[in-house]
């Protein structure tokens, strides 16, 4: 069979029909998310550390909703990430330990910012758009820094207090717990990204990344998209950020630095934008490397890192996992009789 | 091509261009239910600009557009498409990095158009639904540029220069997809074509830009027949 012939699909009635075939779970997702849960089960396993990683990749996958989806560049993402770790650490602070609500909270608080932050942006493209996205991200760091009453200043927040989960699960120094809790909070919240992303919705998205002016034409407000991107994206960069706090129980201020911006858009580079997996590919990548370079070289380690994010933008221009999925498409393409 | 009469879409004293530069000058025109109007004339009179205005991509500069007795000039054209104008541009402008049935999901809204009906009027969309559009000939692209217009369900369908730069097999299949659209859901179409004897030969009636103005509107098979003015008008004798 030819590449160009038509795969053996069955032939679409409507578009609800596509979108239903979209939604199906593919059996590598599944063996993903089972091979990262089974990571707990494995000898000697630093759970503190795999459950930081969870939590980047869940930080990373909420930048792609607005980078690989709807193609806005953003420096500032760490401002939501942020807002979610000290909203949760006000919560511990002040008496609202119970952490799922607590972690709903941030979220909204997240998403009340990033609605803002669309709005503000929605008529900017390109370099403007780093700009004023760097620029929020400046103007809260030095807000954290500064207000030493309010949010601990460079000390970072104390006193913070984490209910058990469910009322049975605490939150011990193993990391049991924060493993499990950042697992099935990032699990739930990829499936709803998942679903978003396989909907109309997701597909005007990569429509108004791809062509702005045409989606205006075919009915689509692209404007309202932006503040509807970054809200939905700002709420699960909160979801990140509370779920650092509550896992560790402290937040400072590198938690919305412009490093940690940087450091989720070069996660998501290596991983690959655009692919929802990219971002948590990304952080095993750079997590699992930052602790293991970190630890022979604790002062040079960016300096592999930076490597690393060299080599990759040169021989894997569109990331990890787009180019793997290139090399097994052509794989299975030189098979003979392969499907189409 | 039988018509009810009414209007759906009239433009009157239409001003328009491209910020203060003015490309349209006083246009008076009307389209009714199931016509095929087309706009001829020779290069960069306005032709595609009219298309533009009418899909609320240009600066109005004055004069007013009715979309099924609604006054439109001054809705945004995502509100202009949801009312039922429907666009298939020039350029085309398919989604390359989408397939081409994720490009005609990305606006469906069922109604006249389920996918299988439009699959039926280009046969060579369904064969392709799997491949990317980037991967599309461009007759196929600019079958799936008119297909991505007819999912959104419009009542209007403008139609900018369909057939141009197509071999003369899939101009031919074009020609039949149009007039089969025309025959089965009544239709209503703006069409810009250079190729002005298919265009004529097969719409109801024509307009002939010149500097933004419209110098002739008459029956298309009137002006088809005339070869001496289509000679005076567009340049070039049929």
């Amino acid at each position: 069979m030819s590449v160009m012939e038509p795969a053996p699909a069955a032939v679409s009635q409507s578009g609800h029909d596509y979108f239903a075939t979209l939604a199906r779970w593919k059996i590598w997702e599944i063996l993903f998310w089972a091979a990262l849960a089974g990571c707990y089960f494995v000898p000697e396993m630093d759970r503190m550390l795999m459950s930081r990683v969870i939590i980047w990749g869940l930080f990373a996958m909420s930048l792609d909703i607005l980078l690989g989806y709807r193609g806005i560049p953003s420096l500032g993402h760490a401002v939501f990430f942020g807002t979610g770790a000290y909203v949760a650490g006000f919560c511990g602070k002040y008496g609202w330990s119970e952490p799922i609500s607590a972690l709903f909270f941030a979220m909204a608080v997240a998403a009340a910012l990033g609605w803002l932050t669309g709005k503000l942006v929605q008529r900017v493209a390109g370099v403007g758009l780093l700009m004023v996205t760097l620029g929020l991200n400046l103007i809260l760091f030095d807000f954290v820094l500064r207000s030493t009453d309010l949010t601990g200043g460079d000390d970072g927040l104390q006193g913070i207090v984490i209910a058990p989960v469910l009322n049975m699960f605490r939150f011990d120094i193993y990391g049991r717990t924060a493993f499990w809790y950042a697992l099935v909070v990032s699990f739930i919240l990829f499936i709803a990204t998942r679903i978003l992303v396989n909907s109309p919705f997701g597909l005007a998205l990569i429509g108004a990344r791809e062509n702005p002016r045409r989606m205006i034409t075919l009915g689509a407000p692209v404007e309202g998209d932006v503040s509807r991107a970054f809200m939905i994206a700002a709420a699960i960069a909160g979801a990140a950020g509370a779920l650092l706090t509550q896992t560790t129980q402290t937040v400072a201020p590198p938690t919305l630095s412009f490093q940690r911006s940087a450091d989720v858009l070069v996660i998501l580079i290596i991983g690959g934008a655009g692919r929802l997996y990219g971002g948590f590919i990304g952080a095993i990548v750079f997590i699992l490397l930052q602790d293991y370079l970190s630890s022979i070289s604790p002062v040079y380690w960016y300096f592999w890192i930076g490597l690393l994010l060299v080599v990759i933008v040169s021989f894997f221009r569109k990331g990890l996992l787009p180019s793997l999925d290139a090399l097994l498409q052509r794989f299975i393409k030189r098979k003979p009789d392969a499907p189409s | 091509m039988a018509h009810e009469g009414t209007n759906v879409l009239s433009a009157h004293n239409l001003s328009a261009g491209y910020g203060a530069a003015q490309v349209l000058h006083g246009i008076d025109f009307n389209v009714s239910r199931g016509e095929m109007l087309v706009v001829i004339g020779r290069n960069g009179v306005g032709k595609t600009t009219l298309l533009e205005t009418i899909c609320g991509l240009t600066t109005l500069q004055g004069g007013e557009i009715k979309f099924n007795g609604v006054n439109i000039e001054k809705l945004p054209p995502y509100k202009r498409n949801r009312l039922g104008i429907g666009w298939a541009p020039q350029e085309r402008e398919v989604f390359p990095s989408l397939t081409v049935e994720e490009n005609l999901a990305i606006v469906h809204r069922g109604g006249k158009w389920p996918l299988e009906k439009l699959y039926e009027l280009f046969p060579r969309l369904k064969a392709r639904r799997t491949n990317y559009a980037r991967q599309l000939s461009g007759g196929e692209q600019q079958m799936l540029a008119i297909a991505r217009a007819l999912a959104s369900d419009p009542a209007l369908l403008l139609l900018d220069e369909p057939v141009e730069g197509l071999a003369p097999l899939v101009v031919q299949e074009m020609v039949a997809a149009i007039n089969l659209m025309r025959t089965e859901s009544q239709m209503t179409i703006i069409m810009v074509e250079q190729k002005h004897e298919i265009a004529l030969a097969h719409s109801d009636r024509c307009i002939v830009l010149d500097h933004g103005a419209i110098v002739h509107a008459s029956k298309s098979s009137t002006l088809l027949a005339d070869h001496e003015l289509l000679d005076k008008l567009i340049g070039v004798a049929a």
